[in-house]
Formats: structure tokens, C-alpha cells, sequence
């Protein structure tokens, strides 16, 4: 038997506008009612608010934009380094190449030091991860991920695990045993799931919480022991390539930067993006906050690096040059701030000083693009990683 | 129905942008300052800045031990 609904058409008074038209029966709460269809329309459009067409949110949106880059520039009355103008120059800097850890079969594509400040963690293409200790140049563990391109690798802050993860889509954390018969991988916990390549993880101050940041455009916190997804970070519009977590005397924020340009503020307990700042012009491959927190400085495949300050919520500086041609790839700050260390793919690091704007140092030594760099814990050096397979002290 | 659905995404976006705007900000000047105090008040404990000696550096170049 053919099993058709037929839509009986009754004519009739409409319940609300009491006018005589086809009418459509249908229930509200369980009352029963006849509405004519014009009636029907008009009450699902109440589910918004007067005037609140797609349009004029647009257009909403646009002066709502248009407000804050005024709001942004009404405070802009000088440069920074206008400020420090009165500031003594540095001197010339000679830094060399203390330590060349080579071992790594194929590019390495990001490091972490321990607090420790002697032991870091470093990742690369071939899938291994290794734990170093910098000042023997000794290699204390290996891990065979399964995974190839381990772009993001860090150190839990007791020194017993390490995290890390690629285009295996999660994060695992490994911990670090030195009982010769163990079998590392053995021990591995995946803690975070996405649904495209992990980017960036690091730990927040405690080794049981993970932040994470994905190639699927979202960001996320995790617990470690349950693998539970904890808070999840949405707003970019793109892959999030970075993200650097706050010091932590100045509390629960941290910040990332993705391709869409943007370098985002979060609050870490209630997922919202507090501040956001678009004046890249291309990919944000890095993101460091200032050592007092106040600022953050973020690295992009335009060849520039800017820093943004938080409080006066703009960028103030922007660290460039005519002859700087190819995408930075990292950055980071010297303990007081004042040196901004950045990797370039043009084979150098270039060192900027921080207040006045100007470089102060170029060094060579890698022979392909610096994929990563980081300060040590202390501040008595900083290490970078390439894609020549070292990493150089 | 994708025109409320792209309704409600706007309305995230004015949200967002309305939160943004009401933050409170403080001038480039004060921030700068700030900034600049922080750097020279910290500058004595960066070993980058004002360079560390050869003895206490630990990543000294290594001397090679030789049975005599």
C-alpha cells in the first residue's frame, strides 16, 4: 500500500490574523493551532531581534570594526622607540656556537629545554624525538614516533615527561624513565585528539594539564591523567600555527597565532578570546610572550617580527628591514626583555634590540632554514634548530 | 537553515567585537614605559646581555681530557 501523507487543506479564519486563508495546521506546546502561512513566517522571524537581518549585523560588524581601530589609535601618541631614545645603546654582541648536537636524521623541526636548563627535548621530520643533555652534548632518550613531522614537542616542568605530536593528529606524552630495559614507547599516553595535525602543545605550569594547539583551526586544554578535553579555544580562521602560555605571575591567559594572520589572546578558564590582533601580513609562524607578560611578540612569513602590547592593545614595534626578505620562522626574548632572538629561513638568526627597534647582531652557522629557537630557562643561552638536522648552543 | 545559521555566526562576531571594544586600554606612552622599566630593572640578570665569564659559563667550549 503506497503510504502518502496528503496535506488536507482546510480554509478557514486564522487564529491570529483573523483573516480567511488557506490555513496551515500546526502545534505549538502542544496546543493546537491554524495559522495562515503569513502568520507562521512572521513568527519565526521573532526568534530575532527587531532589525537583526544578516545585513545589518554586517554592517554592525564593519562599524563595530571600524570603533576599535579608532579606539586602538586614539591612544597611540608616541613609538617605543621614541621612549627609549634615552636609553643607552647596546654594545656589540658576540655570540657563538657553543654546542652543535648533531644526531637528528632529518630536519628538526622544534626543541624545548627543560628547567633543569641543561636538558632539552628536540623533534624532527624522520618522527624521532630525543632529550639531550646541552652541556654534553649527550643523548639521554630517543622515541620513534609513529608517526612522520612531529612539529610540536615539549618538556613536562618536573623534567619527567616529554609531549609531543605531528600529523598523528593527538599529542602524547611520554615519560622519561632511565631504566635501560624500558621500552619508552611502551609507556606513551595520547592525550589530545583533533581532527587535523597537531601544531603546538606545551604544558601549563603543572605536568598535568596540556594545551594544544591544532592544524584544524581550534586550540585546546587537556588533563593529562584522563585524557579529558578540558576547554576548547575556537576563533581562528585558519590552521593556529603557535602559542606561547602567559609567565605565571600574570595569570591564565595565553596567546596564539595562526595563518589567518590573527594572534589571539585566550582566557584559559572560560575559552574566550579576549584580545585579537591582525596586522600581519602573512602567516604567524611564532608567538612569545615578553618575559613580563605584559607583551607578546609574534613572527611571520612576511619577514617581520612585530610586538603587541596588551594593555595598550596594538601592536608598538615592528622589527624589519629592506634586506630581510624571507619568512621568520621563530622567536623568542632574553630573560630581561630586551633581546628578541628571531630565526629566519633564510639560514640566520637575527637579534633585535627589543626597545629601540634596531638589529643588533645577524649569526650564521646553519646551513637551511632555523626551524626553532628557545631560550634557555636561565637565560645563559639559547638554542636553534634547523632543518640541517643540528641543533646549535 | 543556513540563513539563521550564518545569522547566529554574525551574531558571534558582534559579540566578540562589541567585548572587544569595551576593554579597558591604556596609552602607547604608559605601556612603552612600562615596557622600558621592566627591561632595565632585569637587564643585571641576563647572561646574554652583560655576557657571562668563561669560568661560569657552562656552555664553555669542553677541554679535552688526555691521560698524561
Amino acid at each position: 500500500m503506497c503510504d502518502q501523507t496528503f496535506l488536507a487543506i482546510s480554509f478557514g479564519p486564522c487564529d491570529k490574523c483573523v483573516k480567511t486563508k488557506p490555513l496551515m495546521n500546526i502545534y505549538i506546546k502542544t496546543d493546537q493551532f491554524n495559522y495562515c502561512s503569513l502568520c507562521v513566517e512572521m513568527m519565526a522571524n521573532e526568534g530575532l531581534r527587531d532589525n537583526e537581518t544578516l545585513s545589518s549585523l554586517k554592517n554592525e560588524s564593519e562599524t563595530l570594526k571600524c570603533k576599535l581601530e579608532e579606539e586602538r589609535a586614539k591612544l597611540h601618541d608616541v613609538e617605543l622607540h621614541q621612549v627609549a631614545d634615552r636609553v643607552d645603546a647596546l654594545g656589540q654582541f658576540v655570540m657563538k656556537t657553543r654546542r652543535t648536537l648533531k644526531g637528528h636524521g632529518n630536519k628538526v623541526l622544534c626543541m624545548d629545554w627543560c628547567k633543569d636548563k641543561r636538558r632539552l627535548v628536540s623533534s624532527s621530520q624522520d618522527g624521532k624525538v630525543i632529550v639531550w643533555d646541552a652541556f654534553t652534548t649527550n643523548k639521554e632518550h630517543a622515541v620513534t614516533m609513529p608517526c612522520t613531522w612531529v612539529m610540536a614537542c615539549a618538556y613536562a616542568p618536573s623534567g619527567c615527561a616529554i609531549a609531543c605530536g605531528g600529523l598523528d593528529n593527538k599529542c602524547s606524552v611520554y615519560p622519561l624513565t632511565f631504566d635501560k630495559n624500558e621500552n619508552m614507547a611502551a609507556k606513551k599516553k595520547s592525550v589530545a585528539m583533533h581532527t587535523n595535525y597537531l601544531s603546538a602543545c606545551s604544558f601549563t605550569n603543572s605536568d598535568m594539564q596540556i594545551l594544544t594547539a591544532s592544524g584544524d583551526g581550534t586550540c585546546a586544554l587537556w588533563d593529562v591523567e584522563s585524557g579529558q578535553l578540558l576547554q576548547s579555544f575556537h576563533g581562528h580562521a585558519a590552521d593556529v600555527l603557535c602559542l606561547d602560555l602567559a609567565p605565571s605571575e600574570t595569570g591564565n591567559t595565553f596567546v596564539s597565532g595562526g595563518c589567518d594572520k590573527k594572534a589571539m589572546v585566550w582566557d584559559l578558564r572560560s575559552g574566550q578570546c579576549i584580545q585579537s590582533f591582525e596586522t600581519h601580513d602573512s602567516d604567524i609562524n611564532s608567538v612569545r610572550y615578553y618575559p613580563s607578560g605584559d607583551a607578546f611578540a609574534s613572527a611571520s612569513d612576511d619577514a617581520t617580527c612585530r610586538l603587541y602590547d596588551l594593555r595598550a592593545d596594538r601592536e608598538v614595534a615592528i622589527y624589519s628591514k629592506e634586506s630581510i626578505i624571507f619568512g621568520a620562522s621563530s622567536v623568542d626574548f632574553s630573560l630581561s626583555g630586551r633581546l628578541l632572538f628571531t630565526g629566519y629561513n633564510d639560514y640566520t638568526i637575527n637579534v633585535w634590540d627589543v626597545l629601540k627597534g634596531t638589529r643588533v647582531s645577524i649569526l650564521f652557522g646553519h646551513e637551511n632554514r632555523v626551524s626553532t629557537l628557545r631560550v634557555s630557562p636561565d637565560g645563559t643561552a639559547f638554542c636553534s634548530g634547523s632543518w640541517d638536522h643540528t641543533l646549535r648552543v | 537553515m543556513s540563513a539563521s545559521s550564518a545569522v547566529n555566526a554574525m551574531k558571534k562576531v558582534v559579540q566578540q567585537l562589541r567585548f572587544e571594544a569595551s576593554i579597558n586600554r591604556v596609552k602607547v606612552s604608559q605601556a612603552a614605559a612600562e615596557l622600558q622599566q621592566f627591561c632595565l630593572q632585569n637587564a643585571h640578570h641576563d647572561p646574554l646581555l652583560t655576557g657571562v665569564s668563561s669560568s661560569t659559563n657552562p656552555f664553555r667550549p669542553q677541554k679535552v681530557c688526555s691521560f698524561l
